[in-house]
């Protein structure tokens, strides 16, 4: 074996975030930025380049950049400004993105995430604001007639260009979930991912081991959710990893990630590269920022993941795993507390939202804000086991009918005489009943044999139709079979 | 004097009080566009059928009392770089033929709200990209004053139908002088307003930092009037400004008189020695001087040595920005597409091979050069820098001075293709109009004579940002105490 094929790499990763912000209209002319309408509805003259338009600058756009740059303590720039950057491609009907290049609105901030349990600082090289492209349609057999759809042209997007300080792909899911929780907690963006409001270009090199200087590196581009991100990254280094074990210099170039074959493939050589052509835009004046209205922004800044996370550890004991998996999502988060507030167990709240609320949430691809029940359900379903009524097999079926129909849990379990039988004379008398039934069972345990003690609280169980608190029969039948 | 070689306001003060209709004005008008448009070919787009209509609907207006706009109803012309709705709009390109806008221009919008009677709109270089009005689509205008000679451009189609009585008055553009050369070379007046003045929507874009509107009108008072009206800020362009719009036409209610009494009105100390002024240019301009002096003003050397490199600075910068805004003519959308092209690259290629004329061509190769990885800071932001610099001189200069004055134009009309194989002596013809638009300053050239072989000549004033009303007051009183502005050209 050569010493090449032994030689330790590590993996340097740098993520661009494009993140569509939830603004009502679009960041340069007053068309909906609605979902799914369709195609060419809200395109007007702006929007589809007609000769002779103009650009105005929708002011919630600086608002929700400033709000993101403030939260990864970036340096706001009090004086930004847009730039034209000059391309050809029929989804672009201006042939020029409107973006920022060398003076962005925010700079030099950071981010922390958890690596293996420690806190670690990823650097924010740069937030900048630019428009979307339209789309274009294939259509026919042999996709022979394509379409262009300019609704998404022109909607605001958020750039978070970070600096190469991540190093794996967990490292890379783990950041890009921080900037989901930090996007959707500001509600700049709705960050919905399944409707490509965020998505990821990868930059990846490898180096050997203990070395400083940044090996060549490869873009992966169209990585548009947290999976992939491990996924293309994954396969990114592996396949870097083989080239240079083979002995093959690493080509710079941009690469395009199929999430169905799951593999990455050359979508252009550096030679290729677009020149933009990138300057000022005339059209559009300095975007000015008072001192003022930032501090104003900064006033009205909702309580951030962390600092939400590290209340919950502490006023409300959780643990940090539990904290950080609540606060990843605002509205769970927002939903925990306010069970919380009805009352409810912290810990038993928790596990409760974390387990077959988010399994429930999951399978129906839904989220707690379409909920059926209020907070309130789930704190009254929690205190029905913590006194007893009911079991925690039981609760299942109650938590499901909550679920379902918001039906309050203490009505459900009256309705239904759900609630457990933990009466001690009405037990004796099933176990009673039970013993006399079974005489050889009974001989058999009392002979050593102690396996069989499951099969009378199996049978005292059915007699009350699964009703009876288990904790009660063990004691009564250990006592009964002494 | 023909109705249609009349002022707008005159016309106007004579149809309030009855001694003649709108409808004769516009009858006027058009007779005069059958008899000498096949010579000047002003016109892209002429559509007589409506004029007289509109024209007598002011009539009924004016009947049933109401109070009239001056220029509701009268025949007025657009440069064809301005969107109208439903009618074709083609910025003297192929690449446009046929392209008819879903929407009015903002200027557009201010004259109908007064009752604009379109008469057409006016031929123009492609893309406004040239002092000749040679460089269009749709053949060239010629000058009324003397055929053989271009009218200058690019709103060269707006100069000469006004000059001609073919249009009592019109909208063009102006990124390096497009408004006032031509004027110059037409004997009209032409006003280029500050940057900003004017909502450039709709407007279609050549170099977006220097575009910008402005009225070309018979006199000083037409051309008051039509500032007036589209002036003002505009939510749909960012570069407007807000500042209030003064009235402009109602200034000269009371006469110009005094208006230059102990102004100090600036010369500019580098330009008098040019070797490419012609000496019949700077004949007329000393004349033109006295003039000035003799209605008191004090004539006061100012120094902007950043002026040598304006023409430099302007051919990068335009081009720069015109590379990136004549990106969207690509065929996809509207406009021309060629049908032979076997896949998107080559439409693309063959659409804007065909579709583009030589100098737009030029100019966005030049721009898209200029722009290049590597060659940005040589160019781009070395030209920005000079920029900066010259409005600086500019605003120094005006510390000293309340105006300044200089010719138009350093040459007087040329022949139709005298320059054509020589585009960079075509561009020096700008050398004394693009400083404004660097500055964003505005400007104004008014009939400052002519040459001994019967050329029009232009005067003209510069002022500091948004201060149009010392322009209009000073060219009032020069163009009440001199005799160009009544002479009309000699056609067919």
């Amino acid at each position: 074996m050569s010493g090449q094929s032994q030689m330790e790499f590590e993996t340097v990763i740098g993520l661009e975030i494009h993140t569509q912000l939830a603004t009502q209209s679009k960041m340069f002319c007053r068309c909906s930025t609605e979902f799914a309408a369709p195609p060419n509805a809200n395109a007007c003259p702006v929007c589809m380049g007609l000769p002779g338009v103009l650009p105005v600058l929708n002011h919630r756009v600086v608002e929700f950049a400033v709000r993101l740059g403030l939260a990864t303590h970036c340096k706001i720039r009090l004086d930004s400004q847009f730039a034209r950057k000059n391309y050809f491609y029929p989804d672009l009907p201006k042939a020029y993105q409107i973006s920022q290049f060398d003076r962005p609105i925010c700079e030099n901030g950071w981010v922390e995430i958890q690596v293996d349990g420690n806190p670690k600082r990823i650097g924010i090289t740069r937030i900048h604001m630019e428009e979307d492209a339209g789309k274009l349609v294939h259509e026919g057999a042999d996709r022979r007639a394509t379409y262009v759809d300019l609704n998404r042209a022109g909607v605001p997007l958020l750039e978070i260009v970070s600096e190469p300080d991540l190093s794996s792909p967990d490292e890379a899911k783990t950041y890009m979930e921080k900037i989901h929780s930090l996007v959707t907690y500001l509600e700049v963006s709705n960050g919905d991912m399944e409707k490509g409001n965020m998505r990821a270009d990868a930059n990846i090199s490898l180096r050997p081991a203990g070395t400083r200087e940044l090996g060549t590196r490869t873009e992966t581009k169209n990585i548009n959710s947290f999976r992939f991100v491990r996924e293309a990254l994954a396969y990114e280094i592996e396949r870097q990893r083989e080239e240079l074990l083979a002995g093959r210099p690493i080509v710079q170039e941009t690469r395009l990630w199929n999430p169905a074959s799951k593999s990455t493939f050359v979508m252009r050589s550096k030679e290729e590269a677009h020149d933009y052509r990138y300057f000022p835009e005339p059209d559009l004046p300095l975007v000015t920022i008072e001192a003022s209205w930032l501090k104003e922004i900064e006033a009205t800044l909702p309580e951030l993941p962390d600092a939400k996370a590290q209340r919950f550890r502490e006023q409300l004991g959780l643990s940090a795993h539990d904290a950080d998996l609540l606060v990843a999502d605002r509205r769970t988060a927002e939903f925990f507390e306010a069970v919380v507030q009805e009352g409810a167990d912290p810990k038993r709240a928790a596990n409760w939202v974390m387990g077959d609320l988010a399994a429930k949430l999951n399978e129906d691809k839904t989220t707690v804000t379409d909920l059926k029940f209020a907070a309130g359900g789930l704190a009254e379903l929690i205190a029905l086991i913590g006194e007893g009524t009911i079991s925690g097999r039981m609760a299942k079926t109650v938590f499901d009918a909550l679920y379902e129909t918001g039906q309050s849990p203490r009505n459900f379990v009256r309705e239904k005489g759900l609630s457990q039988e933990s009466d001690t004379g009405a037990l004796e008398e099933m176990i009673d009943q039970v013993l006399s039934d079974n005489p050889h069972q009974v001989a058999q345990y009392r002979g050593g044999k102690q396996k069989v003690f499951g099969f009378f609280v199996g049978q005292v169980m059915k007699a009350s139709g699964g009703r009876a608190n288990p904790a009660i029969v063990n004691g009564l039948l250990k006592k009964k079979l002494a | 004097m023909e109705l249609c070689d009349t002022p707008l306001h005159l016309l106007h003060e004579r149809r309030v009080k009855r001694e003649i209709s709108t409808e004769e004005i516009a009858r006027s008008v058009l007779e005069r566009i059958e008899s000498v448009e096949a010579t000047v070919n002003a016109f892209i787009t002429y559509d007589p059928g409506p004029v007289l209509d509109r024209a007598r609907q002011a009539d009924g207006q004016l009947a049933k009392g109401e109070n009239l706009s001056p220029i509701a109803g009268m025949p007025i012309a657009l440069k064809d770089i301005f969107c109208t709705k439903g009618v074709e709009t083609t910025c003297g390109s192929r690449i446009l033929k046929g392209f008819v806008p879903p929407y009015d221009a903002a200027v557009v919008e201010k004259l109908a709200a007064q009752g604009l009677n379109l008469v057409g709109k006016t031929n123009m270089d492609e893309f406004a990209m040239g002092s000749s009005t040679e460089n269009s689509a749709f053949g060239p205008t010629r000058n009324p004053w003397n055929p053989q000679c271009v009218p200058g451009g690019s709103s060269g189609g707006m100069a000469a139908a006004v000059a001609a009585g073919e249009a009592l008055a019109g909208i063009g553009s102006d990124t390096g002088g497009s408004i006032r050369q031509p004027a110059a070379f037409t004997s009209v007046v032409g006003l280029k307003p500050t940057y900003g003045r004017v909502s450039r929507y709709g407007m279609i874009a050549f170099a977006s930092s220097l575009d910008q509107g402005g009225p070309l009108a018979r006199d000083v008072t037409d051309a008051a009037i039509l500032l007036e009206i589209i002036s003002g800020a505009d939510a749909r362009d960012a570069t407007s400004s807000s500042r209030p719009v003064p009235e402009y036409a109602r200034l000269l209610k009371t006469g110009a008189e005094g208006a230059l009494k102990q102004r100090k009105v600036g010369l500019i100390r580098e330009i008098a020695g040019r070797s490419d002024l012609h000496p019949e240019v700077a004949a007329q301009f000393a004349e033109n001087l006295q003039t000035l002096a003799s209605l008191g003003a004090e004539i006061v050397e100012v120094s902007l040595p950043g002026l040598e490199h304006a023409i430099a600075v302007y051919y990068i910068l335009a081009p720069c920005e015109a590379s990136s805004n004549l990106g969207r003519y690509d065929g996809v959308r509207y406009g021309l597409r060629t049908d032979h092209s076997e896949n998107l690259e080559r439409m693309y290629k063959n659409t804007r091979q065909e579709g583009f004329g030589a100098e737009v061509k030029r100019r966005i190769m030049l721009g898209t050069f200029a722009l290049s990885a590597g060659y940005y800071d040589a160019y781009y932001n070395k030209a920005m820098k000079i920029r900066e610099l010259l409005r600086r001189e500019f605003a120094a200069a005006f510390d000293q001075v309340h105006l300044i004055a200089l010719p138009t134009s350093p040459i007087p009309a040329f022949r139709l293709g005298e320059k054509l194989d020589n585009p960079l002596q075509m561009y020096l013809v700008d050398a004394f109009t693009l400083p404004a638009n660097l500055a964003g300053i505005p400007g104004i050239s008014i009939p400052g004579g002519f040459t001994p072989g019967g050329l029009p000549l232009g005067l003209q004033l510069l002022a500091p940002h948004f201060e149009e009303q010392r322009l209009i007051l000073a060219a009032k009183a020069f163009e009440d105490a001199t005799p160009y502005h009544l002479e009309r050209p000699q056609l067919g």
